[in-house]
């Protein structure tokens, strides 16, 4: 009693404090719906979604429990590892991509010109189709008999099959769909990292002598890092989960972990149990990327000013 | 940043003719996709099968729109999309303000650990609770009905609202509401007198992106609806593909129909979009 009562005083007066002062109670009571919407509709599910995961879960029953087995059988099932393999080619080329391309659109794009406006609008169109659509879109295009992208793959001989029955070629072309639909926003969100970087720093180095390059590694770079990994995070764990893509894209055909959880959960009845590891796997590996980003690369997640 | 002091004007004249050619590209490159579906919903079928492919559409059309609007598959999946997305919007925007308001405004302790577990979910991977999910919303007799996507939803737009309104919140002078707080306003009158009027232009950027964000929702949608009667338009227009096999018109009017109005908010309000959508990630 005597060594906890400091502690639970603390904390007593702490809570007190809190609840005690109006403009803190009201506070409280302003952020609780919203969280705790939030604790029942997204977290509660995955302490439930682990819990399937280690029974024999059907749709309609939990199950006995069995460990790991539905793991181990999940590991052994080729359209989970193929899957896997999709997903893991699908994020990594993209977000490649994406990264490249939008550094250098925004380092153009970063100054004071005519149709800022016109350029701004066209970013922002892929931006804001539905994925599922774009993939409508795309898949139109790519179709052997009308689709324009196919038809000019084939005039210069860089495809020997058509792309829809390809998969390989379907899993290029969805890399193709997220670039051309992605790219834009990350372009965007680097160029408002900067735009943060003052210009007389730029004009200390160029009269110090640095040239192009070195002002671009030593400057450029450095500074733009906190946005770099902000923007290349969200692109990842986005990258990482993609299903309307695949889906709509491919008809169906292309696994992603996404879509295999979604066969287990609503079309496959047998593999409720393994869909339910590989949501857990999912919500596990993604959680991992996001503190690999946070812990190993310094990624700043204070939102304080 | 890149561009030099240059001493001869000739180079800077093809600098910038050059700048404007790769603006050009980035455009095109950009629009080519709506531009070319929208030329395929407008032309004959005969010219769809053409090869080569005709660059100007030869005897341009509207059987395609015809067809679809007629559909009335097509006219529920709008409307449920409307009713979606609209009252996802509107329960967001409830929540998300008057939770914003506190993070912005007030004082109090446990701020950041609030604000992580609200910004987790945009990190959260919706998958990976489509099954308990399922479970829950059978057994409250949610599935198939508009609850079911609106209810979650809401849950993953709810990071966007909160982190939009609470940039455009911190943004607003804090002496109105200590003024308004004198003269004997509570805090919730002091919010809902002062600060979300003045506040409108920025609540309405975030009504906007969360539309977007619902309408343009297919996960969910397609997890939990299974009938025409509440199908939003993300899950109907994949199935055309079987529906109308080779009717690859009006799949493209499909698309086309369904994509205009998201242009046409973006065209309209580009600036406060961007604006909105860089406000957090620049601060780091």
């Amino acid at each position: 009693m005597t060594s906890a009562s400091p502690e639970k005083k603390r904390r007593g007066g702490l809570l007190r404090e809190e609840f005690g002062n109006p403009e803190r109670r009201t506070a409280y009571y302003m952020v609780l719906p919203a969280l705790l919407i939030i604790l029942v509709v997204a977290f509660f599910p995955i302490l439930q979604a682990i819990n399937l995961s280690l029974r024999q879960a059907t749709v309609a029953v939990t199950g006995p429990f069995v460990g790991l087995e539905n793991y181990v059988e999940m590991f052994q099932n080729p359209d989970f590892l193929e899957g896997f393999m999709n997903t893991i080619i699908f994020t990594a080329g993209s977000v490649f991509f994406e990264f490249l391309i939008g550094l250098v659109i925004a380092l153009a794009i970063n100054r004071a010109f005519r149709g800022r406006g016109l350029v701004r609008a066209a970013v922002l169109v892929p931006w804001a189709f539905p994925t599922v659509i774009s993939a409508v879109m795309w898949r139109l295009m790519f179709q052997d008999q009308i689709g324009i992208v196919n038809y000019a793959a084939n005039t210069i001989s860089l495809i020997s099959q058509p792309i829809l029955s390809d998969r390989t070629l379907l899993l290029m072309g969805a890399i193709l769909v997220d670039v051309w639909k992605t790219t834009p926003f990350v372009a965007l969100l680097l160029l408002a990292g900067l735009q943060t970087i003052p210009g007389d720093v730029y004009e200390a180095a160029r009269v110090d002598g640095a040239n192009v390059w070195q002002r671009f590694f030593r400057i450029t770079l450095p500074l733009l890092k906190p946005t770099i990994l902000v923007a290349i995070l969200f692109r990842t764990l986005d990258a990482y989960r993609v299903f309307d893509l695949f889906w709509a894209l491919s008809n169906r055909e292309l696994e992603s972990l996404s879509t295999f959880v979604y066969e287990g959960v609503r079309i496959s009845q047998l593999q409720f149990a393994q869909g339910n590891a590989a949501s857990v796997f999912i919500f596990v590996t993604a959680f991992l990327i996001a503190l690999f980003f946070i812990k190993v690369l310094g990624m700043q997640t204070s939102m304080e000013e | 940043m890149a561009s030099a002091t240059t001493t001869s004007g000739g180079r800077d004249a093809l600098g910038s003719a050059l700048f404007y050619v790769f603006l050009f590209l980035f455009v095109l490159v950009s629009m080519f996709p709506l531009i070319w579906i929208f030329k395929m919903s407008i032309i004959t079928r005969a010219e769809l099968f053409a090869a080569p492919p005709t660059i100007v559409p030869q005897n341009p059309t509207g059987s395609a729109y015809t067809q679809i609007f007629g559909d009335p598959a097509f006219q529920q999946a709008l409307l449920n999309s409307a009713i979606i997305a609209g009252v996802t919007t509107v329960v967001c925007l409830f929540f998300g303000s008057i939770a914003a308001y506190a993070i912005a405004r007030l004082r109090f302790r446990f701020k950041s650990p609030v604000m992580t577990l609200i910004l987790a979910i945009s990190f959260f991977p919706a998958v990976a609770i489509i099954a308990p999910l399922f479970l829950q919303y059978s057994a409250l007799g949610l599935v198939d009905t508009y609850w079911a996507a609106i209810i979650s939803d809401t849950v993953f737009a709810l990071p966007l609202t909160v982190w939009l309104l609470v940039a455009f919140f911190k943004e607003l002078p804090k002496d109105l509401e200590e003024a308004a707080k004198v003269d004997g306003a509570t805090t919730i009158q002091a919010f809902r007198k002062v600060i979300v009027p003045l506040a409108a232009p920025g609540v309405f950027t975030t009504a906007i992106l969360t539309f977007i964000f619902a309408w343009n929702e297919f996960l969910f949608a397609t997890t939990f609806l299974f009938t025409p009667d509440t199908q939003p338009v993300t899950v109907v227009i994949p199935n055309f593909a079987s529906q109308y096999t080779t009717d690859y018109g009006a799949q493209a009017a499909a698309a086309v129909v369904v994509t205009v109005p998201l242009v046409i908010l973006v065209l309209i309000f580009q600036r406060r979009i961007v604006s909105g959508l860089t406000a957090g990630a620049v601060k780091g």
